[in-house]
């Protein structure tokens, strides 16, 4: 299913699909005393599904949020589309075309769902107060265009009957389809998932799997995702990386992974 | 039955992002502003029942489109992008005193433009104390609106370039006058006040639901996962305390020019920051419609409780009468936020949803 | 010399100024630190306690009760008023409240203000009523060290003896005792705490009692020194920039940021106030506020808040 959306486009010019799109070194990122990311490196690559797993407390939405640029790591570098830097910041994450979706879903509850995924859409309306104020001109012909693109969006998300619902009142699943909905509204090259199936039935991960499936593979859209329920990480991700206390014991595709002792061990509870 | 959307579909979407989407509202508000443009003026110059006399025009519906109006724009601020102010009286008499000061000074600037100007000047003033809210939030900010209510007051009173060295302190309007001609009616105030209040509604209304809008909301839901999508909290911010200004001190400039005649720095004190946050709470955090609620609601109050008993026979002194208030309006704000957040606007809202279904009860 | 005892004399009324507003501030702090809850309506509180004590006061010496028997007995009427109010603000307002956002708990006490205003009044009266439960003359201190000696008022010295007391109790409160703990847990989270079977109903009473009592001890410094008025609800207001330097959850930070704005008020009057106009003391306290959020968004002994996602 098409959803009508232009593929992104790469405003580096010269990350190839296959080629690395962001790659974290040597990352230390610690609260206090306490160390939540200890030394960690690995890469994402153009146009995979890469899949961040390990127990609880690993350090995985961490390591999202030092992507992100919500957390500043003490050491270690992000290089994003070739170039290389200390620490992000949120802003110009949305500028370059990461998006993010939240654990604790993280939408705008007094507003609507159709209102929320068109706030997505920030970066890409521009018009004046003046024109905004009288809702004519370029305001008013960019309302409708953008909403244009947001209903398409909705079609894909199959949320077509509670697009004026006010978000707080749907349900938790519903509410996670709205916020990868106004993730998608910004067009991103990277898409971070913290936990998109949590919460959810057999049917709603099905739906979910799919959305994944079709936005990585009809839109070309890069995605990074944690999650817990191995058989989604299994089916629909490329390659996976695996923390445990802040560490990366393990970095491979999903096979290579899923015979990794250490992993095993780890999901298991056997101490080190 | 009467209130029913069925048939009416929508087949842009320009029509249904409309302000009143459904055909009997249309209707509704399209009557609604006939008479209040229209038919108001004609019952008047007929003398006909409470319209012939001035105290409906001077003591209701001015006050209460210019309150209003000043609720708009502080429901902006505080409902539309959740910053707290309890500072907007200040900014109503930044607005009157800015006002005063360009009619004053340049005698040629026709009154609409003094008044634009004046509302300009607390434009300006709100976004440098609204600097503040980009690092202080919620009753932090509360607090630092204070300084603002405050150091308006002194500056008002104490630095008597404002008030033209008057020596009681208080001043004079200047002549009231549009394209040349002297409005000196109450009836023409009143059209003056309703034009004013009208354009500056709509333009309000547009904007909550355009971009800037959506950013208000976003920042106010929650302003970390705005700035992801690409929301710069600097600009919402100070756009919303910027455009709420305006409106605010548009209003003071009317309500000193329009309302009272003269003035003194005093009635733009805390108690009319107050009030404005009352009627922003009790018709509606976030709402329009809920602004002209709350502002009917509070104008209304102190009168009927003063009418009810002396209709009654009873005799109420002035003081009893505000003690009243005070306490009505303070339960209602407790009820209000436990039963209905939303405000009479909300309220207005399930009486139509109500509407939609009767006679069926669901 | 002269101008030093002069500075002195300044700098000592302030501070002890400073101190009538802490004692405003820590009922606003106790609440806070106990339930999260800004509790707007501190400043009505104390005029409550006040008009309920002043009146039921000279009702009783006009019926010929003997003065300290007045006294006492007053303090347990006006005691058990602020019980009252406690109860029914938990009850109707707290309550049904509980698990919303902070800031819709302001705002009720927000409404909560004019109702207990407007019921005070209309209950005890509207008008100035003297109270004199401390000594109010001048003592001129130092005497050896300035010419004339330095001017201080008793009642302000009162008052300063009182706060520290106070500040000594409530420490120990929340620090050493079982209900203190207690309160610090449904000042983090209100439904955690219920979950662990903290019964928040009967602590919040007996949070906005003993608040209630701190505004009757207030009321009663005050209205020595200013008469028993609508006006002091007013001044309370005050108490707020106290609270943002001293921050929200701070006992000792409520002194120290009485003392700040107390001294910072009268000084800046006295020394800035000459230049630009006089009644400077109407906003200095706010705008110095200001200021120090703009550096320390908590305050300065507050906790700083963090946000995650």
């Amino acid at each position: 299913m098409r959803t009508g959306v232009d593929k992104p486009n790469d405003t580096s010019g010269t990350i190839a699909p296959g080629e690395v799109l962001l790659a974290v070194e040597h990352v230390v990122l610690s609260f206090g005393g306490v160390k939540a990311i200890r030394d960690v490196s690995f890469d994402i690559r153009k146009g995979e599904v890469r899949a961040i797993i390990g127990p609880n407390g690993a350090g995985k939405t961490s390591m999202l949020n030092v992507i992100n640029g919500f957390y500043h790591p003490q050491t270690g570098t992000i290089t994003y589309k070739g170039d290389p830097r200390q620490r992000m910041r949120p802003y110009i994450a949305a500028t370059q075309g990461i998006a993010r979706t939240f654990q604790n879903v993280a939408l705008f509850k007094g507003m609507s769902t159709l209102d929320n995924i068109m706030a997505g859409r920030t970066l890409k309306m521009s018009n004046s107060l003046f024109s905004q104020a009288f809702y004519w001109g370029s305001a008013l012909k960019q309302e409708i265009e953008h909403r244009e693109v947001v209903e398409k969006i909705i079609d894909f998300l199959e949320i077509q009957a509670i697009r004026k619902t006010p978000v707080g009142k749907l349900p938790y699943g519903l509410q996670k389809r709205v916020e990868l909905g106004r993730a998608l509204a910004t067009e991103p090259e990277l898409l971070l998932l913290d936990e998109p199936m949590a919460g959810m039935n057999l049917e709603e991960k099905q739906d979910m799997s799919r959305f994944i499936i079709d936005i990585n593979q009809q839109l070309g859209t890069t995605m990074a995702l944690i999650e817990h329920d191995m058989g989604v990480v299994m089916d629909l991700s490329d390659r996976v990386a695996v923390l445990e206390y802040g560490q990366l014991i393990a970095d491979g595709t999903p096979d290579e992974v899923q015979k990794n002792q250490r992993v095993i061990d780890a999901y298991l509870g056997v101490s080190h | 039955m009467l209130y029913r959307e069925n048939g009416q579909y929508k087949t842009s979407y320009a029509a249904d992002a409309a302000i009143f989407p459904i055909r009997q509202d249309k209707i509704a508000i399209g009557l609604l502003l006939l008479f209040a443009f229209a038919g108001v003026p004609l019952l008047a110059i007929m003398g006909a029942g409470p319209f012939g006399h001035d105290y409906i025009f001077k003591a209701l519906l001015i006050p209460f489109l210019i309150l209003a109006l000043a609720a708009i724009g502080l429901n902006i601020l505080v409902g539309y992008c959740g910053q707290i102010s309890l500072g907007a009286g200040a900014f109503m008499a930044v607005g009157a005193y800015s006002a005063y000061n360009f009619a004053l000074r340049i005698p040629e600037l026709p009154l609409v433009i003094s008044i634009l100007l004046g509302g300009g000047v607390a434009a300006l003033v709100g976004i440098v104390f609204g600097i503040p809210s980009l690092r202080i939030k919620g009753l932090y900010l509360a607090v630092a609106t204070l300084a603002a209510q405050f150091f308006f007051d002194w500056l008002f009173l104490r630095v008597k370039w404002f008030t033209n060295y008057t020596p009681s302190g208080s001043v004079n309007s200047p002549n009231l006058e549009f394209f040349g001609r002297a409005l000196e009616s109450p009836t023409e105030r009143y059209l003056l006040t309703l034009s004013f209040v009208t354009v500056l509604a709509l333009l309000a209304k547009n904007l909550t639901r355009s971009m800037v809008g959506r950013q208000w909301m976003a920042i106010r839901d929650m302003d970390i996962a705005a700035e992801i999508i690409g929301i710069r909290p600097l600009y919402a911010k100070l756009t919303a305390f910027a455009i709420s200004s305006f409106i605010v001190g548009v209003a003071g400039a009317l309500w000193a020019f329009v309302h009272l005649g003269s003035w003194e720095p005093l009635t733009f004190n805390i108690d009319r920051s107050f009030q404005l946050l009352f009627m922003v709470i009790i018709g509606g955090l976030g709402s329009i419609m809920g602004s002209f609620l709350g502002a009917a609601f509070i104008l209304i109050l102190p009168i009927m409780l003063d009418q009810l008993p002396r209709a009654l026979g009873l005799h109420v002194s002035v003081e009893t009468v505000s003690h009243l208030v005070s306490i009505i309006t303070g339960t209602l704000i407790c009820y209000l936020l436990i039963v209905e957040p939303r405000g009479f606007a909300r309220l207005w809202g399930l009486v139509k949803e109500k509407m939609r279904l009767w006679p069926y009860p669901y | 010399m002269a101008s030093l005892g002069n500075f002195i004399e300044v700098l000592s009324g302030g501070l002890l100024a400073g101190v009538l507003y802490s004692l405003v501030a820590l009922g606003f702090v106790l609440i806070f630190k106990a339930s999260g809850v800004f509790n707007f309506a501190q400043g009505s509180m104390v005029l409550l306690a006040g008009l309920a004590l002043v009146r039921s006061l000279d009702f009783l010496l006009a019926n010929s009760m003997p003065f300290a028997v007045a006294v006492v007995s007053a303090l347990l009427f006006a005691s058990l008023v602020m019980a009252f109010t406690a109860w029914v603000m938990e009850r109707f307002v707290l309550g049904p409240l509980v698990n919303q956002d902070s800031l819709i708990l302001f705002m009720s006490t927000i409404g909560a203000t004019f109702i207990i205003e407007g019921a005070a009044q209309l209950a005890f009266g509207s008008d100035v009523y003297p109270l004199k439960l401390y000594p109010t003359d001048a003592w001129f201190a130092l005497q050896s060290l300035f010419p004339g000696g330095v001017l201080v008022n008793k009642l302000d010295v009162w008052g300063g003896l009182i706060a520290a007391f106070l500040v000594a109790g409530l420490a120990i409160f929340f620090q050493r005792t079982k209900t203190g703990r207690a309160l610090r847990a449904v000042a983090d989270d209100h439904a955690a705490a219920q979950s662990v079977g903290i019964p928040i109903s009967w602590i919040w009473f007996v949070v906005w009692l003993v608040a209630g009592l701190v505004a009757l001890v207030a009321a009663t410094v005050w209205g020595t020194k200013l008469g028993v008025q609508f006006s002091i609800t007013f001044l309370a207001l005050k108490a707020l920039p106290v609270l943002i330097i001293g921050g929200l959850t701070s006992v000792p930070g409520a002194i120290v940021g009485g003392l700040i704005v107390g001294a910072g008020e009268k000084l800046a009057e006295a020394y800035l106030g000459p230049l630009i106009g006089g009644g400077i003391e109407y906003w200095f306290a706010f705008v110095l506020a200001l200021a120090v959020l703009l550096v320390r968004p908590q305050g300065v002994f507050g906790e700083r808040i963090i946000e995650r996602i």
